[in-house]
């Protein structure tokens, strides 16, 4: 292949020359939204580039423009200087750019080799030469470190293997762009270590990154300069070294930093001692997955649990919510037994549940807000089960003022929110029948800073009505709410934190070091997890 | 394009030792024979039953009755394939050799009276045409005008269906052209000629399907429309053609039916395609698109159609083998279920 990592091409410096891919003066409307005004970027060779900024800034947008998918309005796109092709040409856009979308491309029921030769597999009348492509694309594969059977289905590949796939199949076409979006938003931190790693040899051998990323760490960790949009119009272009985290952050929300709030756990006085608590789970196990959790949870209190990729704990939250059936154990809500494996006895005991996807168990995305933020609560609506639209409407308008959803009304579909809504519209649908308990998995993953201090809020304040959470995430500042936080390593719980923990001491017990001996490569850690997002500040 | 250049670079350079056949790894490869030991089975059944079970009449009879099954099972595997579904195929198995009859034969002289446009020879391109135009219209009805596919082919099995009762009459024609008789009453090599084309068919699909591009395409198209798309794909247009062939086979399996009866009408065929799904779904091929294999669906058809035989031999008497069809077409579908150990979607 002509643009493999092997090859390195030059000296690998980012380059200052023509830019190989840029937009000028670009606008673009859909209907009556303006997804972009007059914006510009432009990416030069062998540099990683970063387009950072909050859901809505027109990000999306402007990956559209540049894959060729959609057509500026107004404004211009080049590459190295030439005019893009029409947008009809699709081999030509393939040999400009390539994008890894949020969304894979792989088709998983395919085998790895046919992903890698789709729609290119052989041509004329002379008959595909498996045999010979198999071979051919386990050379690309190995020179990409893939180490995967060309013959296998793509169904068979981790989250990160279908990523190089695309990535090696995009470098293919001769392509030396290559736009990643949210790249790491599936990826658990060793699979970002890897891809990271992956990306530098890349650019080394003269292949430019976009990078579109919610974690600024990320940003800093493998990009060269960072443009930031807002409310689909450019507000700066700088390189990140040099560029304060609070003047990004600034860039991006448009308000200074003593306006934005610093989420800590709010004081938690443990009175009542008497009283059950809101959610205890004892000696729950699931087979292969993990053994013997234990947790009690109080009214008012939000308990964090930590884990890696594989430590069990999404399980664990799924478990509780009723979606496995665990092997042992026993879970109480306010100190009545619930039918174990069992979402609607989860739900009729009083476990509000926000699952870990979004996209597939957390919405229904044609259907109106109201509808989707009250499915949860249905037999509350009216009488007997019979209710009128506009009692959903009422009741659904209700929730979203409580979980400020931005929205045109109750009646929009869900899918029509930008990511950080949508998540507010799940939040909102397991506040919806006043739960006793609260199972988050992951509630702040992929929405904007903004949604996110949103979001948590809504937790704090279903805490302080009486609540009691369990905050399953591997989000420093998420578990940052939380009055202690246990952490699970292989299925089992290693320790227990009280507030006011230190980082590197979270992350050492998440990834199973029991005790810290390098201090560098703590901060590697801390760096490739993402566990050190956006407000790094308040804390040390 | 720059794969050219790619693709021969690299050319000749091997590691991958695995054995390949459309780029299935060799687990795949024996899913594609699941039914197989069943229908060795079916055949130990048939052999205890009846002396006359095992000979090469019966089986030749076998295989001459499934051809029209089959022709229709390759053409609705190779639509499922790639994502769609057509009932219709069943109202153009009679819908055109009926025009193609009703167009040719003469203006009288026999119990059923034609338009006599053109001559006798004409009927199978005619037969074949109707199809296509079938297929066209279908085609048109959900790619362009957005329609919602199992609808649009519901009403037009309807339509058709009314159609043919409107142009026969509602009356059997049995004046058939020679060259429709040839198709259905015919030997080469001692085979009825109607199983040599229909092995051919299965032939030229499985070729196309498993070691061409644009056979691959149909693969990508029905696991991911959208990806397919990005890879350069013409998605709507390869739909449109596959429609089109499909329609064209049902015409040709049309064409088998009449010959083979000696006759035409608007009531053979009536529910067949039900058959046609099962023997698809049986054989292995995803009604979600993008999984299965045309082999899988022949084995299919002749599982399914090997089980009939055995009922037969087996004195199932003629009121209850309706029943029976039933409950082999489901415990077919268990069988097939865990032979291949994959979830039927």
């Amino acid at each position: 292949m002509e643009h493999s990592p092997a090859e390195a091409v030059g000296t690998g410096a980012v380059g200052s020359g023509r830019p190989v891919a840029a937009a000028t003066g670009v606008s673009k409307s859909f209907g009556a939204t303006k997804a972009l005004i007059d914006a510009h970027i432009a990416i030069r060779p062998g540099e990683a580039h970063a387009l950072v900024g909050r859901n809505g800034a027109g990000k999306s947008t402007l990956v559209s423009l540049l894959t060729g998918l959609n057509k500026p309005d107004t404004g211009q796109i080049t590459f190295d200087d030439v005019p893009a092709p029409p947008l009809s040409d699709r081999a030509r856009w393939q040999s400009k750019v390539a994008c890894v979308y949020q969304k894979s491309t792989i088709i998983p029921s395919l085998s790895v080799v046919e992903n890698f030769y789709l729609n290119r597999q052989g041509r004329g009348v002379r008959p595909i030469g498996w045999r010979h492509l198999a071979a051919q694309a386990a050379d690309v594969l190995a020179e990409y470190d893939i180490a995967v059977d060309p013959t296998a289905p793509a169904s068979a590949l981790a989250v990160d293997e279908r990523q190089m796939l695309e990535i090696a199949r995009a470098l293919s076409f001769g392509a030396k762009f290559i736009i990643l979006d949210e790249p790491t938003a599936q990826l658990d931190g060793a699979k970002i270590t890897r891809l990271f790693d992956r990306l530098r040899r890349l650019q080394r051998s003269g292949v430019a990154l976009l990078f579109i990323s919610h974690h600024l760490s990320e940003v800093y960790e493998i990009c060269d300069r960072v443009t930031v949009y807002r409310d689909a119009r450019h507000i700066l272009t700088a390189p990140v070294a040099g560029l304060d985290k609070d003047e990004l952050i600034e860039a991006m929300t448009g308000e200074d930093r003593a306006a934005r709030s610093v989420l800590t756990a709010s004081s938690f006085l443990a009175g009542d001692a008497g009283r059950a608590p809101a959610l205890r789970i004892s000696g729950l196990s699931l087979q292969d997955v993990f053994t013997g959790f234990d947790v009690s949870v109080r009214a008012g209190e939000i308990v964090g649990l930590a884990g890696a990729g594989g430590s069990g704990v999404v399980t664990v939250g799924e478990t509780a919510a009723g979606l496995h059936k665990p092997s042992s154990g026993s879970i109480e809500v306010a100190g009545r037994a619930v039918k174990t494996g069992d979402v609607t006895a989860a739900l009729r005991a009083g476990i509000g549940f926000v699952p870990e996807d979004r996209h597939a168990q957390g919405v229904i995305p044609l259907r109106p807000i109201a509808e989707n933020i009250t499915l949860t609560a249905t037999d509350r609506l009216g009488r007997r089960g019979f209710f009128t639209t506009g009692q959903m409407n009422t009741a659904g308008a209700k929730l979203m003022r409580r979980l400020d959803v931005k929205a045109e009304g109750p009646q929009q579909p869900v899918s029509a929110l930008s990511g950080g809504n949508q998540q507010k519209v799940v939040m909102g649908r397991a506040l919806a029948n006043s739960p006793k308990a609260l199972v988050l998995i992951r509630p702040t993953a992929g929405v904007d800073v903004k949604s996110k201090e949103s979001l948590l809020g809504t937790v704090q304040q279903a805490a302080e009505d009486g609540c009691g959470a369990l905050l399953v995430s591997d989000e420093l500042d998420d578990l940052r709410i939380a009055h202690r936080v246990l952490v699970m390593f292989k299925g089992r719980v290693v320790c227990e934190l009280p507030s006011g923990w230190d980082d590197n001491e979270l992350i050492a017990a998440i990834e199973g070091l029991d005790h810290i001996e390098d201090p560098d490569h703590i901060e590697d850690l801390r760096r490739v997890e993402g566990l050190n997002h956006l407000e790094g500040t308040g804390h040390e | 394009m720059s794969e050219a250049t790619t693709m021969s670079e690299a050319a000749g350079t091997g590691t991958a030792t695995a054995a390949v056949r459309g780029g299935w790894s060799r687990t795949r490869w024996l899913r594609e024979f699941s039914l197989i030991p069943a229908m060795a089975l079916l055949v130990l059944i048939g052999f205890i039953e009846s002396p006359d079970f095992l000979t090469g009449d019966n089986f030749l009879a076998m295989l001459q009755q499934s051809t029209e099954l089959s022709v229709l099972v390759l053409a609705e595997a190779v639509i499922l394939i790639g994502g769609r579904m057509d009932l219709s195929l069943e109202s153009t198995v009679t819908l055109a050799p009926v025009v193609a009859l009703w167009l040719v034969l003469p203006t009288s002289g026999s119990r059923f009276n034609g338009l006599g446009f053109g001559a006798e020879w004409l009927a199978i391109p005619i037969c074949l045409l109707v199809g296509a135009a079938v297929g066209a219209v279908n085609g048109f009805l959900i790619l362009k005008m957005n329609l919602n596919g199992f609808v649009v082919t519901l009403g037009m099995l309807t339509m058709l269906h009314g159609l043919v009762i409107v142009i026969d009459g509602g009356q059997t024609i049995f004046t058939l052209p020679s060259s429709f008789a040839y198709l259905g009453r015919h030997d080469w090599l001692g085979l009825p000629v109607s199983v040599w084309v229909c092995g051919l068919l299965f032939a030229v699909g499985i070729a196309a399907l498993g070691w061409y591009r644009h056979g691959r395409a149909l693969y990508a198209i029905g696991g991911n429309p959208a990806a397919a798309k990005a890879a350069g794909i013409r998605v709507e247009r390869t739909i449109w053609i596959v429609l089109i062939i499909g329609s064209v086979l049902a015409a040709f399996a049309g064409m088998l039916y009449t010959g083979r009866l000696g006759s035409a009408s608007a009531s053979s065929g009536t529910g067949k395609i039900f058959e046609v799904f099962a023997a698809t779904v049986i054989g292995g091929v995803s009604m979600n698109g993008g999984r299965g294999s045309l082999f899988g669906a022949l084995t299919g058809v002749l599982t399914l159609k090997l089980i009939e035989n055995v009922l037969t031999f087996g004195h199932v008497s003629a009121d209850k083998i309706e029943f029976f069809n039933g409950v082999v077409i489901l415990v077919a579908l268990i069988v097939s279920r865990y032979t291949s150990g994959a979830a039927q979607d």
